[in-house]
C-alpha cells in the first residue's frame, strides 16, 4: 500500500515543462491532456451542483410549508426528477470522473490517462447531455416529470421532454462507459514499475471496481430507455399492460442497473476517504488489502440486492428473503470499511486540516446512513419506510455527507497539488462546519416525517408534517447558501495563494506518489516512469 | 410515541409567517436540546404502532433494529471520538505507525456483525411469511388506483358496493396554488376523502391492490403496511383491526402517479362488525332504490377495469391536466 512506496531518486520528469498547454479555447476543446480533462470534469460538476442545488431550493421552499404557495405541482415534480437527475449524473458522477482523470496518473506514475482522445470524447458529451437534458424545462409541457427512476407508465406520459430525457441518458451513458474503459486501460497498463496492484492506492483500487460496475450496469439502463422509447413510439408493449407487457419487468431493469450506480457514487467516495484518513492520522491505513477485498465484496453484491427498492411492488415471500439477507450481507464489508478506518486513526497523530474534517464528517455521517439502509433492508419494517421520507432521509444521508463530503475533502486534499497554491483554510473550516450542521439540520428531521407517515415525492403535505418540513427547510436553506463558500475558495485558490510545496501537507510523500512532484503538478508528470520500491 | 397520529386533527389557528418562522426556530433550538419531547404540541418523530395484527410487529421489528442500530452507534462513534480526542497531533501524539493489521482484530469485527444481522433476520423472516398470508379472509376488497383518486368494490357477501373515494373538496380549494386558504383551518388537510373505506374491525380483511393507469402505491401507516398498486397484477395486502380500535385512519398514496400524487388521500373507516353489518345493509338498500331510478353518477362509476384490461393511451395529457378536474371527476 501507500507506506511501502519509496520513490528512486530522480525518478520523476526534470524537464516536466518543455511543452506546455494550447493556449486559448484550443486548449479545452481539444484537450487530450489528463489534467485539463479533470478540471473540465470537476467544473461541470461545481455548475451541476448548484444548478442542481438551485432545483432543491425550489423544493424546500414550496414544502416549509403546508399548501402550494409557489409552484404548480407539476412544476414541483419537474423540479424533483430534474434534482435527481442533474445531482446524479450532473454532479456527483462527472466529479469522480475528474478527480480519477487528476489522480490516477499522478498516483500510479502514469504520463496520462491511457486513451487521451478517448478522454476527451467522453468529457464533450456530457455538456451536450446536460444542455438537451435542461433544455427540456423550455419545451411544451415541461421536464420530465416522473422521477428519475422513469417508471412506466407514468414516464410515457410526458410530452416532448420524454426522447429528449432519454436521448440525453444515453449520452451521458456513452461518456461513463468511455470513461470507465479509460480507468481500467490506463491501470491496468500504465503503473510505473515496482507499482504492484496490491500496492496501488486505495483510490484507483475503488474507481477500477467501479469502472467494472460502470461497464456493467450502463449498458442495462440504455437498454432499459430504449425499451421505453419504443414503447412510447412505436407502439411495442415491453412495459406495458394492455398489450400483455410488464410495469413491474421495468423496475427490476431499472434497479439491476439502479443498485450498482448508488455504489457507482459511493466506492470512489472511500477511496478518496481512505487517502486522505491516513495521511491526516500520520500512519498507514489499518487492513489495506482486506479494504480493497471490501470493495470488491461491495460491488459483487451490489448486483444481487436490486429487488431490496422493491419490497412493496409484491415479489413473491421468497424473493423478498432472498433480497433482505443478501441486502444485509452488505453492512458486513461497509462494517470492516469502518472499523478499518477507525483503527487507522487510532494511536494515530491526528490533526484537523480541511480534507480530514469533511473525511470524519464522512464517517460519522455516511454511518447514519448505513444504520438507515440497515433498517430499510428489513423488509417488514419496510413495508412503513418504502416511499417514504425515511428513505430520502436514508440515500441523502449517504449522498450528500457520504459521496459529497467524500468529493469535497477530495478537492481540499489535491487543490494544492493541482494549483500550486493552498485555499484559504479557515474559509474551508467555515464551508465543513456550516455544511455540517446545515446538512443534519435539512436531512435528521426527514426520518421523523417518514416514520409519522409523510409519503415522499409530494409537494404539499398535512399539516401535522408541517414542524419538522419547516426544520428541514431552513437547514436546506442554510447547507445552500454555505456552498457558495466551497466556489469562493476554490476560485480564490485557483488565482493565487499562499504557494503550496511539493508534499503539501507535512508528512504525506509515503502516502503517494502525487506528493513527489511539484504543486502545482507540471503539465506533463511522469515522462519518465518513477521506480517505485 | 403518539399512537396513531394521522387520526389526530391538527386544526391550528392561522398564523402570520413571521409567527411560523418563529416557532421554526423554536422547534429547532429544542430538537437540538435532549428530553424535550415531553411538550404536548411537539410532532410525531417514531412510526406509530398502529392498530393490527401486522402493524404491532412491524413496529416491534422496527425497535429491535432501531435499539441496535443505536448500540452499534454509541460504541462505534465512542471508539472514533476517544481517537479524535487521545491522538491529536497537537497534543503531541506520536503515531504507531507498525499498526497496519490486525487479522485477529478483523475476523473479529466481521463475525459479529454476521451474529447481529442473522439475530436480526430470523424474526424478520417470520413476520414477513405472516405478512404474506392473505389465506382465510372474512372480506375481500379490490382497490384500484386511478390519476388521482382510489376505487374501491366489495367482494363476496357485500358484492355490488363500490364507489370513487376522491380527495374532499375543502382540502382540493385549499391546496389550489395560492388559494388563499390556510391548510391548518381545513379539517384534515388532505387526509380527507368524500366516501371512505368501510371495514369491520376483528376481521381479516383481504385487500386486492391494482391499477387503472400507472403505478399508485395504498399506505395507511395505522395500518402498518403499504402495497404498490400497479396496471396488470394484482397485488395482495391483509388487514385485521384489532378490536376496540375502530374509528377513522388516513394514509397517502406513496408512489409517484403525477401532478395529482400528494392529492390522492386513503381514509379508512373501522366499524364494529355490527355496525359494519348495518351499512352493508343501508349500501345495498341505497342500490336497490337506486337501480329503479335513473343511475345516478356518484354510485355508479365506470366499473373499475380487472387487471391486465386496459390502460390509459400513451402520451395521456393527464398528467397536465388542471388540479380542478379532480373535482368533476
Ligand atoms: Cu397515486
Amino acid at each position: 500500500m501507500a507506506h511501502a512506496i519509496e520513490i528512486a531518486p530522480d525518478a520523476h520528469d526534470a524537464h516536466a515543462a518543455h511543452d506546455g498547454p494550447d493556449t486559448g479555447i484550443r486548449r479545452w476543446l481539444f484537450a487530450t491532456n489528463h489534467k485539463d480533462i479533470g478540471t473540465m470534469y470537476l467544473t461541470l460538476s461545481l455548475i451541476m451542483f448548484f444548478v442542481g442545488g438551485a432545483m432543491a431550493m425550489v423544493i424546500r421552499a414550496e414544502l416549509f410549508e403546508p399548501g402550494m404557495q409557489l409552484v404548480d405541482p407539476a412544476f414541483y415534480n419537474q423540479m424533483m426528477t430534474m434534482h435527481a437527475l442533474v445531482m446524479i449524473f450532473g454532479a456527483v458522477m462527472p466529479a469522480f470522473v475528474g478527480l480519477a482523470n487528476w489522480m490516477i496518473p499522478l498516483q500510479i506514475g502514469a504520463p496520462d490517462m491511457a486513451l487521451p482522445r478517448l478522454n476527451n470524447f467522453s468529457f464533450w458529451l456530457l455538456p451536450f447531455a446536460f444542455t438537451l437534458l435542461l433544455s427540456t424545462l423550455l419545451v411544451p409541457g415541461g421536464a420530465p416529470a416522473g422521477g428519475w427512476t422513469m417508471y412506466p407508465p407514468l414516464a410515457l406520459q410526458f410530452g416532448d421532454s420524454f426522447p429528449m430525457l432519454i436521448f440525453s441518458i444515453h449520452l451521458m451513458g456513452i461518456s461513463s462507459i468511455l470513461g470507465a474503459i479509460n480507468v481500467i486501460v490506463t491501470i491496468l497498463n500504465l503503473r510505473a514499475p515496482g507499482m504492484t496492484l496490491l500496492k496501488m492506492p486505495l483510490f484507483c483500487w475503488t474507481w477500477l471496481i467501479t469502472a467494472y460496475l460502470l461497464i456493467a450496469v450502463m449498458p442495462v439502463l440504455a437498454g432499459a430507455v430504449t425499451m421505453l422509447l419504443t414503447d412510447h413510439f412505436f407502439h411495442t408493449s415491453f412495459f406495458n399492460a394492455a398489450g400483455g407487457g410488464d410495469p413491474l419487468m421495468y423496475e427490476h431493469i431499472f434497479w439491476f442497473f439502479g443498485h450498482p450506480e448508488v455504489y457507482i457514487m459511493i466506492l470512489p467516495a472511500f477511496g478518496i476517504i481512505s487517502e486522505i484518513i491516513p495521511t491526516f492520522s500520520r500512519k498507514p491505513l489499518f487492513g489495506a488489502t482486506s479494504m480493497i477485498y471490501a470493495t470488491a465484496s461491495i460491488a459483487f453484491l451490489s448486483f444481487i440486492v436490486w429487488g431490496h427498492h422493491m419490497f412493496v411492488d409484491g415479489m413473491p415471500t421468497s424473493a423478498d428473503l432472498f433480497f433482505m439477507l443478501s441486502t444485509m450481507l452488505i453492512a458486513v464489508p461497509t462494517g470492516v470499511k469502518i472499523f478499518n478506518w477507525t483503527a487507522t486513526m487510532w494511536r494515530g497523530s491526528l490533526s484537523f486540516e480541511p480534507p480530514m474534517l469533511f473525511a470524519i464528517g464522512f464517517l460519522f455521517m455516511f454511518s447514519i446512513g448505513g444504520f438507515s439502509g440497515l433498517m430499510l433492508a428489513m423488509v417488514p419494517a419496510d413495508f412503513q419506510y418504502n416511499q417514504s421520507y425515511f428513505v430520502v432521509a436514508h440515500f441523502h444521508y449517504v449522498l450528500v455527507p457520504g459521496a459529497v463530503f467524500a468529493i469535497m475533502g477530495g478537492v481540499y486534499y489535491w487543490l494544492p497539488k493541482w494549483t500550486g497554491n493552498l485555499y484559504n483554510m479557515k474559509l474551508a473550516k467555515t464551508h465543513f462546519w456550516l455544511s455540517t450542521i446545515f446538512v443534519n439540520v435539512l436531512f435528521f428531521p426527514q426520518h421523523f416525517l417518514g416514520l409519522a407517515g409523510m409519503p415522499r415525492r409530494i409537494p404539499d403535505y398535512a399539516v401535522q408534517f408541517t414542524d419538522w418540513n419547516m426544520v428541514s427547510s431552513i437547514g436546506g436553506f442554510g447547507f445552500g447558501l454555505s456552498q457558495i463558500l466551497f466556489a469562493i475558495a476554490i476560485i480564490q485558490c485557483v488565482r493565487g495563494g499562499k504557494k503550496a510545496t511539493a508534499e503539501v501537507w507535512t508528512g504525506a510523500a509515503p502516502h503517494g506518489l502525487e506528493w513527489t512532484i511539484p504543486s502545482p503538478a507540471p503539465y506533463h508528470s511522469f515522462q519518465t516512469a518513477p521506480e517505485v520500491r | 410515541m403518539n399512537l396513531n397520529r394521522l387520526t389526530v386533527n391538527h386544526i391550528r389557528p392561522t398564523r402570520t409567517r413571521g409567527a411560523v418562522l418563529r416557532r421554526a426556530l423554536g422547534l429547532l433550538a429544542a430538537s437540538l436540546l435532549a428530553g424535550s419531547t415531553g411538550a404536548q404540541a411537539f410532532p410525531a418523530m417514531n412510526m406509530p404502532v398502529g392498530v393490527t395484527v401486522l402493524s404491532h410487529d412491524i413496529y416491534r421489528i422496527h425497535m429491535e433494529v432501531l435499539w441496535v442500530c443505536v448500540a452499534i452507534a454509541v460504541a462505534v462513534f465512542g471508539v472514533m471520538i476517544t481517537a479524535l480526542i487521545r491522538f491529536r497531533h497537537s497534543k503531541g501524539a506520536v503515531p504507531d505507525t507498525t499498526m497496519t493489521h490486525s487479522t485477529a482484530a478483523e475476523v473479529i469485527w466481521t463475525i459479529i456483525p454476521v451474529l447481529i444481522l442473522v439475530a436480526l433476520a430470523i424474526p424478520a423472516a417470520r413476520t414477513m411469511i405472516k405478512i404474506d398470508d392473505t389465506t382465510h379472509a372474512g372480506l375481500t376488497i379490490r382497490v384500484t388506483g386511478y390519476q388521482w383518486k382510489w376505487h374501491y368494490t366489495y367482494l363476496g357477501d357485500a358484492s355490488g358496493i363500490r364507489f370513487f373515494s376522491t380527495l374532499s373538496q375543502n382540502s382540493n380549494f385549499a391546496s389550489q396554488l395560492d388559494s388563499g386558504i390556510d391548510p391548518r383551518t381545513v379539517p384534515h388537510y388532505l387526509l380527507s376523502v368524500d366516501h371512505p373505506l368501510v371495514i369491520p374491525s376483528g376481521v381479516k380483511v383481504r385487500l386486492l391492490i391494482t391499477s387503472a393507469d400507472v403505478i399508485h402505491a395504498w399506505w395507511v401507516p395505522a395500518f402498518g403496511v403499504k402495497r404498490s398498486a400497479i396496471p396488470g397484477f394484482i397485488n395482495e395486502l391483509w388487514v385485521k383491526v384489532l378490536p376496540g380500535h375502530e374509528g377513522v385512519y388516513r394514509g397517502q398514496c406513496a408512489a409517484l402517479c403525477g401532478r395529482g400524487h400528494g392529492f390522492m388521500p386513503i381514509v379508512v373507516d373501522v366499524k364494529t362488525p355490527a355496525d359494519f353489518a348495518k351499512w352493508v345493509a343501508a349500501q345495498k338498500a341505497a342500490l336497490k332504490q337506486a337501480s329503479a331510478a335513473p343511475v345516478p353518477a356518484a354510485t355508479a362509476p365506470n366499473e373499475a377495469p380487472v387487471a391486465r384490461a386496459r390502460i390509459a393511451a400513451p402520451a395521456s395529457p393527464l398528467a397536465r391536466r388542471p388540479l380542478t378536474a379532480r373535482i368533476s371527476d
